[in-house]
C-alpha cells in the first residue's frame, strides 16, 4: 500500500478499491458546504425545502435507531444515504439497507459508516451497501491486499442486492453469485 | 435424513476454510482474543473456565449412526474421550485444542456436520420434537420446516447481529415435547380449517434471568407463508430489540415492554409488505422435496402384540420397568420409541463416552434404521425399534451402562454444567444431580413417585431450565456461599409454566434432604398415584410445601 492510500485521504472502499471522500458532513449548527453536503436525518428532514434549492447532491446520515421510512418518502432527492454502525456488532442497518434497496427502490449509493469491519462487509454488501468507510487498519490493509471473506453460497434471496446474484437450484431461497 | 447436495458440501466447505483462515490469524497473533471472539462464537467455539469448548449443532436433533460415529471419534481423538449430549440439543466438547478446531470442522463436514450458528447473536440451532417423523401422536413430522429454517437461517446476511441470540422451536405434535412456549418463536403444526398444513406462531418466550410464556401472535400461518412471516418477525426484532443492555435484549423483552398487542400488529404490518415481495413464498413442490429426506422409513408390517416381548417383561421386572417408562408409542404397528437414558444413577446427566456412542450408533444400525435422536433432555432415542427387538436391544445397551430405565423419572435430571466448567456458574450443578439421583436412585422409589421433571441450573442464566423444571433448582451466591433455592410448579410443555420460588435458599449439605421433604409431601398429599406432582402442585399451591420446609408460619 502507497502512502497515499491512508484512511485520511482515501477512506473510501467502493467498486474494489479506495477511494477519496467527496462528502462534507453538516452536523446540527454547522455550515453547508457548497459540494455535495452528508447531513444527519433531523437536519435534513427540517430543513429539506430550504436545501432543495442548492444545486450540489444530498446525503443523509442515519443513525440506527432512526426509521428509514422517516426518509423514504425523499429519496428522490438523495444522492447519498450513509447508515452509521456504532458498534459492528449492531445490525440494525443491515435491515436499513434492505429496506432502501428492496421496498424503497432506492439507486443512490448506501454507504456504511462507523465501525466497518472486514469480517461483515460481505454480509453488508448482500443487504445493499455499496460503499464503505473503512478507518480499520486491518480490515484497510487486509481489502488491499485482495481479501473479501465471503462464503459465495447464498441460503437467502435479498431481493435487489448490488451483487447480481442467480437462482441454484430449485430452493427459492438458494443463490450463488453470477 | 436430509442429504447434503453439492450446493450444500460447497457452503460448509467454505465456511471451514474461512474459518481454518481466522484460527490461523488468532495464533500467529494477528487477532486478538477480542477480535477473535465474535467469529469464533460464530463457528461455535466458546472460551470456558479451562479450556476453548466447541459446540457442534444437531440439527432438529437427528443423527445417522455414520455421523454418532464421528463424533464418537472426534471424543476420542480430540477431547477425554466423551462428549456431552445439551438441552439444545447439540453435542459439546469441553477439552479440544484451538489448533485442532479446524481439522475437527472438517471432519465433521465429511458427515454433513457442522458448528456453525451454535453461539453468537443469530439465529440458532432449530429444535423440534425428539420423537418427530415417530410419535404417534404427531399431526406431521416438524423436521422439514426445521431444515428449511435452519438454509435459510445459515449466514443470513441480516439476521447475523440481532440483539441477541435467537432461538426457534417446531413441534409437529400437540404433546408439545420441543417447548415451543419458552423459545423465542415457537411453532406448532395444524391443520388449518381447509385440511392444509400450517402453524400457529408463538412468539417472545424465553427462560434465562427474566422467563417469560411466549404469546400466539397467529393462530393460523399456511405453511407456504413461513419464510415470509419469520422475517417479518425477525426485522421487527432486529430493528427494534434493545440494545443497551444484553440482558434486556432478548426478543421476550421487546414484546413484553411493546405488548403482545401492538407487537402483533407490527409484526403482521411488516409481513404484510415482505409478502408483496413473493421472494420468500415456499412452493408445495420444494417443500415436498424437502420432506422426501424424511420420508418414514419402510417399517416391515407387525403385529401391534409382540409375543417376544411379553415374555420377556414376565420375565424380568428390570426390563418391565425399561419398557414402561423409556419406550413410547410409535406411529407404526408393533414398533416403539426407545429413550437410551444418559442418566445412569448417580452418573453426570447428558455425558456419553465414545464407546458408549460407538455402540449406540451401532445398535441404531441393527434395530432403528441407522437413526438416532438427541433430545433436549439430554438422553438419545432410537426412534424405530421392533417390539420384537426389544429383549436383544436392552441386553445391549445394559452392557454399556446404558439401559436405565428412568426416562420422566426423578433421577432423570436436567443439569447445567455449573462450577465444573462454567465460569459464570454460582453453585455445583452436576455432583448436584448426582447425589439427587443416588438419593432416589431405587426402582420402587421412582415408580412410586411417578413422572417428576428436577432441572437444575448453576445461576440465573438458567441453562439448565429450572425455571420449567417441576422441582427446578438454582444456585445462588449468598455471600460466599453456594446456596440453592427450590421452585416449584414449572413446566415446558403444552401447558407451560414458569416455576414459583418457594422460599429461602439450602446449604449444599442441605439440598438435597429439602427436595426429599418435597417429594414425600407430594405422596402425602395428592388425591392417587394418578394426579402427578405437577398435577399435585398446580392443585394445592405453594403452601402445604412452604410448611413442610420450613415450618407453619
Ligand atoms: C459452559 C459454559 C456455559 C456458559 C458460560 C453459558 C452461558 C449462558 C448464558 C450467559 C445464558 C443466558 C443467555 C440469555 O438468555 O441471555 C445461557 C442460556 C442458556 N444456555 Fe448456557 N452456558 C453454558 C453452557 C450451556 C450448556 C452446556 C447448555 C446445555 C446443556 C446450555 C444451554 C443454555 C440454555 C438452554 C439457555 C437458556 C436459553 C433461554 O433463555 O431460553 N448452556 N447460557
Ligand atoms: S446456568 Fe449459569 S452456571 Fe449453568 S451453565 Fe449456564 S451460565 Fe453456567
Amino acid at each position: 500500500m502507497t502512502t497515499e492510500q491512508t484512511a485520511a485521504d482515501l477512506p473510501i472502499w467502493r467498486d474494489g478499491r479506495f477511494q477519496a471522500d467527496e462528502w462534507a458532513l453538516a452536523g446540527e449548527g454547522e455550515a453547508v458546504s457548497e459540494g455535495p453536503a452528508l447531513l444527519p436525518l433531523a437536519r435534513f428532514l427540517a430543513e429539506r425545502e430550504a436545501l432543495a434549492a442548492r444545486n450540489a447532491p444530498l446525503g443523509v446520515l442515519v443513525e440506527p435507531n432512526e426509521a428509514i421510512e422517516e426518509l423514504a418518502p425523499h429519496l428522490d432527492r438523495v444522492a447519498l444515504v450513509a447508515l452509521n454502525f456504532p458498534k459492528y456488532a449492531d445490525g440494525r442497518a443491515m435491515s436499513s439497507a434492505r429496506l432502501l434497496r428492496e421496498r424503497y427502490g432506492y439507486r443512490g449509493e448506501v454507504r456504511a459508516v462507523g465501525d466497518v469491519l472486514i469480517d461483515q462487509m460481505p454480509l453488508m454488501r448482500r443487504c445493499g451497501f455499496d460503499a464503505f468507510a473503512v478507518a480499520n487498519e486491518p480490515t484497510r490493509r487486509q481489502l488491499a491486499a485482495g481479501k473479501w471473506p465471503d462464503v459465495p453460497f447464498y441460503l437467502q434471496p435479498t431481493g435487489a442486492t448490488t451483487q447480481h446474484e442467480i437462482p441454484a437450484g430449485t430452493r427459492p431461497w438458494a443463490r450463488r453469485p453470477d | 435424513m436430509y442429504r447434503y447436495d453439492e450446493f450444500d458440501h460447497g457452503f460448509v466447505a467454505a465456511r471451514t476454510a474461512q474459518f481454518r483462515d481466522q484460527v490461523e490469524r488468532r495464533l500467529s497473533g494477528e487477532l486478538t482474543e477480542d477480535q477473535f471472539k465474535p467469529l469464533r462464537l460464530m463457528n461455535g467455539v466458546y472460551l470456558q473456565l479451562h479450556a476453548y469448548m466447541l459446540r457442534i449443532a444437531i440439527p432438529y436433533g437427528t443423527l445417522s449412526a455414520r455421523q454418532l460415529r464421528k463424533l464418537a471419534h472426534i471424543g476420542r481423538v480430540y477431547d477425554k474421550g466423551y462428549g456431552h449430549f445439551t438441552t439444545r440439543q447439540n453435542i459439546q466438547f469441553n477439552w479440544p485444542a484451538l489448533k485442532d478446531i479446524p481439522a475437527i470442522l472438517d471432519e465433521l463436514a465429511s458427515v454433513e456436520m457442522h458448528a456453525l450458528q451454535t453461539s453468537g447473536n443469530c439465529i440458532r440451532n432449530v429444535t423440534t420434537d425428539h420423537f418427530a417423523g415417530a410419535a404417534a401422536d404427531e399431526i406431521a413430522d416438524p423436521r422439514p420446516y426445521a431444515e428449511i429454517l435452519r438454509q435459510w437461517s445459515s449466514i443470513h446476511p441480516e439476521f447475523s447481529y440481532l440483539p441477541r441470540k435467537f432461538k426457534i422451536a417446531v413441534t409437529g405434535a400437540p404433546s408439545d415435547r420441543a417447548a415451543i412456549q419458552l423459545h423465542d418463536i415457537g411453532l406448532e403444526l395444524k391443520r388449518g380449517p381447509d385440511g392444509a398444513t400450517g402453524f400457529a406462531v408463538y412468539v417472545g418466550g424465553g427462560q434465562g434471568r427474566t422467563p417469560m410464556i411466549a404469546h400466539k401472535v397467529r393462530d393460523y400461518l399456511p405453511e407456504e407463508e413461513l419464510l415470509t412471516y419469520i422475517e417479518a418477525v425477525m426485522r421487527v426484532y432486529n430493528l427494534h430489540g434493545r440494545r443497551d443492555n444484553k440482558y434486556k435484549a432478548r426478543i421476550k423483552i421487546l414484546v413484553h415492554e411493546t405488548g403482545a398487542a401492538e407487537i402483533t400488529r407490527q409484526i403482521e404490518a411488516e409481513y404484510e409488505e415482505v409478502r408483496k415481495t413473493d421472494l420468500l413464498r415456499l412452493p408445495e413442490s420444494e417443500i415436498q422435496r424437502i420432506a422426501a429426506y424424511f420420508a418414514p422409513p419402510d417399517l416391515p408390517e407387525k403385529p401391534a402384540r409382540s409375543g417376544a416381548l411379553e415374555a420377556a417383561k414376565a420375565d424380568s421386572r428390570e426390563f418391565a420397568t425399561f419398557v414402561e417408562n423409556n419406550v413410547t408409542p410409535h406411529k407404526a404397528a408393533g414398533y416403539g420409541v426407545v429413550t437410551v437414558s444418559l442418566k445412569p444413577i448417580g452418573g453426570i446427566p447428558g455425558d456419553a463416552t465414545d464407546r458408549q456412542m460407538e455402540v449406540v450408533a451401532d445398535l441404531a444400525e441393527r434395530y432403528s434404521q441407522s437413526e438416532i435422536r438427541v433430545s433436549h433432555e439430554q438422553n438419545l432415542v432410537l426412534p424405530h425399534v421392533a417390539l420384537d427387538d426389544l429383549p436383544a436391544l436392552y441386553a445391549s445397551l445394559k452392557a454399556q451402562g446404558l439401559a436405565t430405565g428412568n426416562a420422566g423419572l426423578v433421577t432423570d435430571i436436567i443439569a447445567c454444567p455449573g462450577l465444573d466448567y462454567c465460569a459464570l456458574a454460582n453453585a455445583r450443578s452436576i455432583p448436584l444431580a448426582q447425589d439427587l439421583s443416588t438419593r432416589f436412585g431405587s426402582p420402587e422409589r421412582q415408580k412410586e413417585i411417578g413422572e417428576l421433571k428436577i432441572k437444575i441450573s448453576g445461576c440465573i442464566n438458567a441453562c439448565g431450565h429450572h425455571h420449567v423444571g417441576h422441582i427446578g433448582l438454582l444456585g445462588v451466591d449468598k455471600r460466599g456461599e453456594e446456596v440453592y433455592q427450590i421452585t416449584l410448579g414449572g413446566s415446558g410443555d403444552e401447558t407451560a409454566s414458569v416455576g414459583a420460588l418457594v422460599g429461602p435458599g439450602f446449604k449444599t449439605e442441605e439440598v438435597v434432604d429439602a427436595v426429599e421433604t418435597v417429594v414425600d409431601t407430594y405422596l402425602r398429599l395428592r388425591e392417587s398415584p394418578d394426579e402427578t406432582f405437577l398435577a399435585a402442585v398446580r392443585r394445592l399451591g405453594q403452601q402445604p410445601f412452604k410448611e413442610a420446609l420450613y415450618g407453619a408460619a
